[in-house]
């Protein structure tokens, strides 16, 4: 559904992407995980035909996003990391004037408005008033918005800032049905980690180029075992005695010392032993995306 | 058709639904011309000779404060989903255009009741090219705003522009002082200044003594000045279709 080529953009001397390809499937939830400043709000523009890539070429549906714009335009739905609505205007009043944009009018109109609005539990606050909603149901608003002209791919950029986690969990569980039921083909950009967990696919974007490619589960078995994490007071000088001593990669984070291995819970026994009143506090779990991107890039995301 | 004038439609009706609920916004800008006439005129026991400058000030201000929200509009807001709708560029500025046009006129209009106190008296056949006056008057300066508007990134080099070029362009178009007693350079500067024309177009209409320059060539540059500006706006519209900075 959507196809990335080789893309590389730089504003300036700064790159901002380098070489970035990637495929999305049909009916995929399709994920962009990586730190502010990775290069994913670059590859979002592109996407939504905001602005044209440098090098390479960006291909939604068929359609090439510079040479056929509008057939882009009218394949797919765009919610914003900023908001899109017009607040002094109520819920059905955005609506219909984003209609009208895409060229909708009476009753066809009005049935893409009951059913977006159906879908996105909106019916009851039609006429409210954009700016008396929460900021949970404005981001609902753009969706509806977004699905209006019912494109066959969503593009979501950051869509869950600014949410608290039980309205961004609501969130989720929207965009889940959205696929389940439509079939609709769902990219978004995040740097939270609990909603790349819930991606079908995703890329890691670091520094403009892809780390690492693959479902969540896939990325997280390529740490074998348990993540172990160790405080320490002296924690370069820790992790230094941990490789010498037992031949493991230990690397340093934030004052942490981070060791992946096996049966975590054994080596947290060994190690508090070898190294008595060294340790402050000791924690252990299973790898989860981030661990992966610590592991590929050394750096943090959030 | 349709995907051209329901987009236009939708953004002008945008805009009058928007002020129609922000009311408050009709006193700013009619609030502060009003002042500055009833300030000037009565200082200098002459209301009827500052009376259409004070209105073709509350025109601009309001054209020039509904454009200028395109540029907050363009980073965080409706024009955003306009920008990757397939709706034509030029549908959107026409919209946009003319809400803003409708609003100011609405301003003007309102401003217009003060008139009486200016010892202007209209009957309503003379209403009619009064009327349509200040509509012309109302799209040109609405043009002017999204010109300057659309190429702006921000809001903060607004001011200057205002304080620098707008308000003295405002002051040499015979709003203040007749272009027959103005000194040399001053008056190139107002017969080159295309807000004079305006400024006569209105006093001509309204039947005011001393009406300079004539009639029909106040109206001709006001029409074409306007003209101008619409095109200008269309082109650089379409033009601008990616932001290079990050």
């Amino acid at each position: 559904m959507i196809q990335v080529e080789n893309l590389t953009h730089r504003y300036g001397e700064r790159t901002a992407l380098r070489n970035v390809s990637f495929e999305v499937a049909r009916g995929e939830i399709f994920g962009l995980l990586g730190p502010n400043g990775g290069g994913k709000s670059t590859l979002f523009r592109i996407l939504s035909t905001m602005m044209a890539p440098g090098e390479g070429r960006a291909i939604i549906g068929g359609c090439d996003v510079v040479r056929d714009r509008a057939a882009v335009r009218r394949q797919v739905g765009v919610v914003f990391q900023t908001q899109s609505l017009d607040k002094a205007l109520t819920v059905e009043e955005n609506l219909r004037a984003q209609g009208h944009l895409h060229g909708l009018s009476g009753a066809r109109l009005r049935e893409r408005m009951e059913y977006a609005m159906a879908q996105l539990g909106l019916a009851d606050r039609r006429k409210d008033r954009v700016e008396a909603l929460s900021g949970g149901l404005r981001r609902r608003v753009e969706i509806a918005k977004a699905l209006l002209h019912r494109p066959p791919v969503l593009l979501m950029d950051e869509a869950s800032t600014g949410l608290d986690p039980a309205a961004r969990r609501d969130l989720t569980r929207h965009v889940e049905r959205l696929r389940e039921e439509e079939g609709v083909t769902i990219l978004l950009t995040t740097h939270i980690l609990e909603e790349a967990d819930r991606c079908n696919r995703l890329v890691l974007l670091h520094q403009g180029q892809v780390v690492i490619e693959g479902s969540p589960q896939v990325l997280r078995s390529r740490i074998g075992g348990d993540v172990v994490v160790l405080e320490a007071e002296d924690a370069k000088g820790l992790a230094a005695a941990i490789e010498q001593r037992f031949g493991l990669r230990a690397s340093l984070m934030d004052g942490q010392v981070r060791v992946e291995i096996e049966n975590g819970h054994r080596f947290i026994a060994v190690v508090v032993e070898a190294f008595p009143g060294a340790i402050q506090s000791v924690g252990l779990h299973k790898p989860t995306l981030e661990d992966v991107f610590v592991r590929e890039t050394g750096a943090q995301i959030e | 058709m349709n995907s051209f004038i329901l987009p236009a439609a939708t953004l002008w009706r945008r805009e009058l639904v928007r002020f129609w609920r922000q009311k408050s916004r009709v006193l700013g800008v009619v609030a502060s011309p009003l002042v500055f006439w009833l300030l000037i005129g009565s200082g200098s026991n002459d209301l009827a000779r500052y009376y259409s400058g004070a209105l073709v000030l509350t025109v601009m201000f309001s054209a020039i404060f509904s454009t200028i929200s395109i540029i907050e509009d363009r980073r965080e807001g409706f024009l955003l989903s306009m920008l990757v709708s397939p709706a034509p560029r030029t549908s959107m500025v026409l919209g946009k255009i003319l809400g803003s046009a409708t609003l100011a006129w609405i301003q003007g209009m309102i401003f217009l009741c003060f008139a009486p106190l200016a010892g202007v008296r209209i009957g309503i056949l003379e209403l009619v090219p009064v009327v349509l006056s200040i509509l012309l008057i109302s799209f040109t300066l609405t043009g002017l705003g999204f010109v300057i508007a659309w190429q702006m990134e921000s809001t903060a080099g607004f001011h200057a522009i205002m304080n620098l070029l707008l308000v003295p362009m405002w002051m040499v178009s015979g709003s203040l002082f007749p272009m027959a007693t103005a000194h040399g350079w001053v008056r190139g500067l107002m017969w080159a200044n295309p807000l004079t024309y305006s400024i006569a177009l209105l006093n001509h209409s309204l039947e005011m003594p001393n009406a300079q320059p004539g009639a029909l060539e106040s109206l001709v540059v006001t029409a074409v000045f306007g003209l101008v500006l619409l095109v200008a706006s269309g082109i650089l519209a379409a033009q601008k279709t990616t932001r290079s900075s990050a």
